[in-house]
């Protein structure tokens, strides 16, 4: 579903991401852990093309992603983006923000987009609150808003921004039980995060990052129990501790 | 000295023209600025560096120079632009009506497109991120997203400046148009009526700003997101 060979990215002189190379399979969850500053949460966004790579190229279904390539549109289509800060659109009401793209963006009909939002909110526990905005809810409902709207483009791929570090620690389960659910589906994912009982529990394989570079993959229960590299050990010697 | 509100029973109905005039500059100068404004500010923030220089010299340009110099610009190059270009050789008239729009139109829009600029730079960059995550086009991202959002944030700036603007229509009596200001002049100066005139149109000024100002105020207070019911 997803490949990614040699993918490079330089911000002026310092190199972001190293060289990296891996291969999600459809229906895979992948998690992306480590430390901060190491390049997670600029190389899941090459992934849609939020960030542009210098070097190497991602294919994605049939989309070929290469330096200069620009018209992205296919690519935004096919992925589904979640980000930290939910950035969902604050002037229109949850009904409005998970259909907007499904109008305008695939060209649905406004009553198909809205029976879909619908749908989804409920998948996601929202039907009560079609119409509010967003500033009107928790962190964790918008954060379920954000998987809904995302969700609304049918896409193969969903991405996850490290969905649960701006929330308060008692909504992260409701966040991650959606993901979970999602994963449960079949859903291809790619997630950057630090729950680690989610990484355990549900993902299939963890991409362990450090200095831009994927150190480490391994199938989740392996990473945690076993880590091969000194970098990943001491990462996890430090997560774990408490 | 004795005020002779006869005078102004007589005078109303040509004030009145003249407040009409100088509503009809406001309100076509708000929508022209705002909109030539906006394609200003959309066009300073985009990546395209001869599209943003041009921005970029045309809002300079014009915030650098009096209102009142535009208007004769305007007013005396326009008509013999128009023959050159249209090789008559001669002046066209312009009427002082358009000149007049046209001026208000394409001085505000340099006002307006500094804050609708500063209203899309108050946006996160995360919404902009949303937008093309979900494929939006550049287009649409603009329209429904990101200028929605931007407006709402600099309304009342954007509500102050039309109070702004509204006295700036003053000057238009420098080419003689008949504003509220200048159908108050002309009375005055014909009658002999300076104190009844200049106080009248004093307090009409007065009452429109006013209340414009306290309008603000009241839409500060009901912009936050949350508050909405």
């Amino acid at each position: 579903m997803i490949e990614i060979r040699n993918v490079s990215k330089f911000f002026g002189a310092f190199q972001v991401l190293k060289d990296c190379n891996a291969s999600i399979a459809r229906g895979e969850v992948v998690v992306i852990c480590g430390p901060s500053g190491s390049g997670k949460s600029t190389f899941i966004k090459t992934v849609n093309g939020l960030e542009t790579i210098d070097s190497g190229e991602i294919v994605v279904g049939n989309f070929r992603l290469a330096p200069g390539v620009t018209n992205l549109a296919t690519l935004r289509r096919t992925v589904g983006m979640v980000f930290q800060n939910f950035e969902l659109f604050p002037h229109l009401t949850v009904l409005s923000n998970v259909t907007i793209a499904q109008t305008k963006v695939l060209r649905r009909p406004k009553a198909e987009a809205e029976e879909k939002a619908r749908a989804l909110l409920a998948r996601v526990g929202l039907s009560a609150h079609l119409s509010k905005h967003p500033a009107q809810l928790s962190g964790g409902q918008q954060q379920r808003v954000a998987i809904a709207r995302a969700l609304a483009l049918d896409p193969d791929v969903m991405l996850f921004d490290e969905p649960t570090s701006a929330l308060d620690p008692e909504m992260v389960n409701e966040v991650l039980d959606v993901m979970t659910s999602l994963a449960k589906q079949g859903m291809t994912m790619v997630c950057v995060t630090h729950e680690m009982g989610f990484a355990r529990g549900v993902a299939n394989r963890v991409f362990f990052m450090d200095g831009g570079e994927i150190v480490e993959t391994a199938d989740a229960a392996t990473f945690f129990d076993d880590p091969k590299s000194e970098r990943a050990k001491a990462f996890l010697a430090k997560i774990l501790k408490h | 000295m004795r005020v002779d509100l006869a005078a102004l029973v007589s005078a109303w109905p040509f004030l009145m023209k003249g407040l009409w005039f100088t509503l009809e500059i406001t309100l076509v100068g708000v929508a022209g600025g705002v909109i030539f404004g906006s394609l200003l500010a959309v066009a300073r923030l985009s990546q395209n560096r001869v599209l943003s220089g041009f921005a970029t010299a045309y809002v300079n340009l014009m915030r650098s120079i009096p209102l009142i110099l535009v208007i004769f610009w305007v007013f005396f190059l326009v008509p013999w632009a128009i023959g050159w270009l249209t090789n008559h050789g001669r002046p066209v008239a312009v009427g002082a009506s358009l000149t007049i729009f046209t001026t208000f139109v394409l001085f505000e829009a340099a006002y307006y497109a500094e804050i609708v600029r500063a209203g899309f730079r108050s946006i996160s960059p995360g919404q902009y991120s949303a937008c093309e995550a979900l494929g939006l086009s550049k287009f649409h991202a603009y329209i429904y997203i990101l200028f929605p959002q931007a407006i709402r944030n600099v309304l009342p700036i954007l509500l102050t400046q039309t109070i702004i603007l509204f006295q700036d229509t003053s000057l238009v009596y420098v080419i003689s148009a008949t504003d509220l200001l200048g159908a108050a002049t002309k009375i005055a100066q014909r009658d002999g009526r300076l104190v009844e005139m200049y106080l009248t149109v004093g307090v009409i000024y007065f009452v429109f700003c006013y209340a414009a100002s306290q309008f603000v105020k009241q839409l500060q207070g009901r912009l936050s997101y949350g508050a909405r019911p």
